[in-house]
């Protein structure tokens, strides 16, 4: 089995994960939802880094990686923070 | 560095780190869980990062430093600063930020890989789409934030031919992808990137502005597929197991979106109806011709204040008016008086999902008060009062009686069934379908003509005169 195809496996099954999971979410909580994707859609930071901190990897390809951890962190920092500032206005009766 | 961390290591936090995220997305079953859930996700984020900077790949550390750094005050400040009724601009733009992201590391990943010779074609088709869907998930967010930061208009933007130049985009973008895949041209790559970058744009003009929770989500997904894209072509399975959840969880709730105007993605994605903008106000006159009943504050006020039940219907005008705090003020009157007062939602109020609800629970309103529509729509038939304050579509009854009607089948919020029905309004224009209200018409129905947060503010300060 070669490496795509191993990843096509993780990828089918990890949407069935998705499916399921996403489901359960109360709709009383889409908008920290879609926050929270936001967050952790961030993971691409992780992309980000394997191009950037290559020792041999050019000026532009830096420049870019260096771009994209930028955004990315954004993402992270950014979401998991506007998440949890909504989270905590949540709060039951009395 | 030293140290470095073994790839098996390494492969087993990025498992614990997908593990995490899964949990972080579970807790958002109930409130009571949901901020562990968050940091549950923040702990996957660290172990991902710290994972990813020990391993034998990242050797410079620089850039990285200095970006993240930047990246985390940016992020950090926008967080703490964003209003809540501005929640959906935000995500847009975080979206964008995603699929920039990810078409930034398929061409430095391109560019990396070709001066170390390791290109191959498969390769080469997964960097593509990465780039394709990165580029398209980034126009198109750039576009739903400036529709709904009200730098372009909302209304949809439609001409001859439109379906024809996007399909033909589309077509010259797979070419170009194909073509790129199979000799490596870097000429077809720019002319690829470029090509999805305006297909983005294209394909979210057509949209109207009160179908912006579709896009919103139909964007987070794309978001997701852009990460998942990502992961295949760097061969991590962490970035395939979170793209594909983030994918998912965008696609559901797009679908749920759907499901609560009872259209069908295709009809929205191809530009759905009218626009929110037009003029026709002068709202008493056109009121009284239409056989319509207008009621003061104070009218609405004597009815609530001695009522056994009111339930109070939020909608996209409750946002615009920022109306929630004098709402949260005007419900701890009532409640002192004895009323039970409640909030009925529909799925689609506001311009993201859930909107209504972060809206009211930032004026602390509990979120056990705040109901959804299918738990609510039984308890309107025993209310004294519905109050109805800047939605208009989710509950006019044309949905369910008039087969003619553009939003007919709809589900509706049946605030209609209640005694007594409360309509604030700015004016009689229609809601964003262009239809007209049959609840207008009810002989339970008054409106309150005004802007919303000025009524309620008339209304809280009757109820604390108490003169009546």
């Amino acid at each position: 089995m070669s490496e795509s195809i191993l990843a096509l496996y993780v990828f089918v099954l990890a949407c069935f994960i998705g499916y399921y999971v996403i489901w359960g979410v109360t709709p009383s909580l889409h908008t920290p939802l879609v926050a929270l994707t936001n967050a952790i859609s961030g993971i691409v930071l992780v992309g980000a880094l394997l191009v950037t901190g290559l020792e041999e990897a050019g000026l532009v390809a830096s420049s870019m990686g260096f771009l994209a951890v930028l955004l990315a962190s954004i993402n992270v920092f950014g979401g998991f923070l506007v998440t949890y500032r909504m989270l905590s206005m949540f709060k039951k009766k009395k | 560095m030293d140290f470095v961390l073994h790839p098996n290591h390494q492969a087993v936090a990025y498992l614990t780190s997908a593990i995490l995220f899964i949990f972080a997305l579970k807790g958002l079953t109930h409130p009571a869980t949901a901020r562990r859930g968050n940091w549950f996700g923040v702990l996957g984020m660290v172990i991902a990062i710290g994972a990813t900077l020990a391993g034998s790949e990242v050797q410079s550390y620089g850039l990285i430093v200095a970006g993240v750094g930047i990246g985390a005050v940016i992020g950090i400040v926008i967080a703490l600063r964003i209003q809540m009724t501005a929640m959906p601009q935000l995500v847009a733009a975080l979206h964008s930020f995603v699929g920039m992201a990810a078409v930034l590391v398929a061409i430095g990943t391109f560019l990396n890989k070709r001066a170390a010779d390791a290109l191959d074609p498969v390769l080469m088709g997964e960097l593509s789409a990465g780039i394709v869907i990165g580029a398209i998930t980034f126009t198109g967010s750039v576009i739903a934030f400036a529709k709904l930061q009200g730098i372009m208009s909302g209304a949809p933007i439609k001409f001859k031919g439109q379906h024809l130049l996007n399909a033909g985009i589309a077509l010259a973008t797979l070419a170009l992808a194909v073509h790129f895949a199979m000799t490596g041209s870097l000429l077809s790559l720019v002319l690829m990137t470029l090509l999805a970058f305006v297909l983005g744009g294209t394909l979210i003009i057509p949209i109207g502005g009160a179908d912006m929770p579709v896009v919103i989500s139909m964007l987070n997904s794309y978001s997701g597929w852009a990460a998942a894209a990502t992961g295949f072509t760097l061969h991590n399975n962490l970035l395939i197991i979170v793209g594909a959840l983030v994918g998912f969880s965008g696609a559901i709730l797009s679908f749920i979106m759907c499901r609560a105007m009872n259209r069908s993605i295709i009809n929205v994605v191809f530009g759905g109806f009218g626009s929110d903008g037009g003029g026709g106000d002068s709202a008493g006159a056109v009121a009284a011709q239409k056989g319509v009943k207008s009621a003061s504050v104070d009218d609405a006020v004597y009815w609530m204040e001695d009522a056994g039940k009111v339930i109070i219907v939020p909608g996209y005008g409750m946002a615009v008016a920022q109306a929630q705090h004098a709402v949260k003020e005007m419900m701890e009157l009532l409640q002192a008086r004895g009323v039970e007062v409640k909030f009925g939602i529909h799925p689609v109020a506001g311009r993201m999902p859930g909107h209504m609800n972060v809206l009211l629970a930032e004026a602390d309103i509990p979120y056990d008060q705040v109901l959804e529509m299918d738990e609510i729509n039984s308890e309107f038939q025993n209310t004294d009062v519905a109050l109805v304050v800047g939605a208009n579509d989710v509950v006019n009854p044309a949905a369910k009686q008039d087969t003619s009607s553009p939003i007919y089948g709809m589900p509706i919020l049946e605030a209609g069934k209640a005694r007594q029905v409360y309509f604030l309004k700015r004016s009689m224009r229609p809601g964003y379908s262009g239809v007209d209200n049959l609840l207008f018409y009810q002989d339970n129905t008054s409106l309150v003509f005004g802007d919303a947060k000025d009524t309620i503010e008339g209304m809280v300060a009757a109820l604390k005169g108490g003169g009546h």
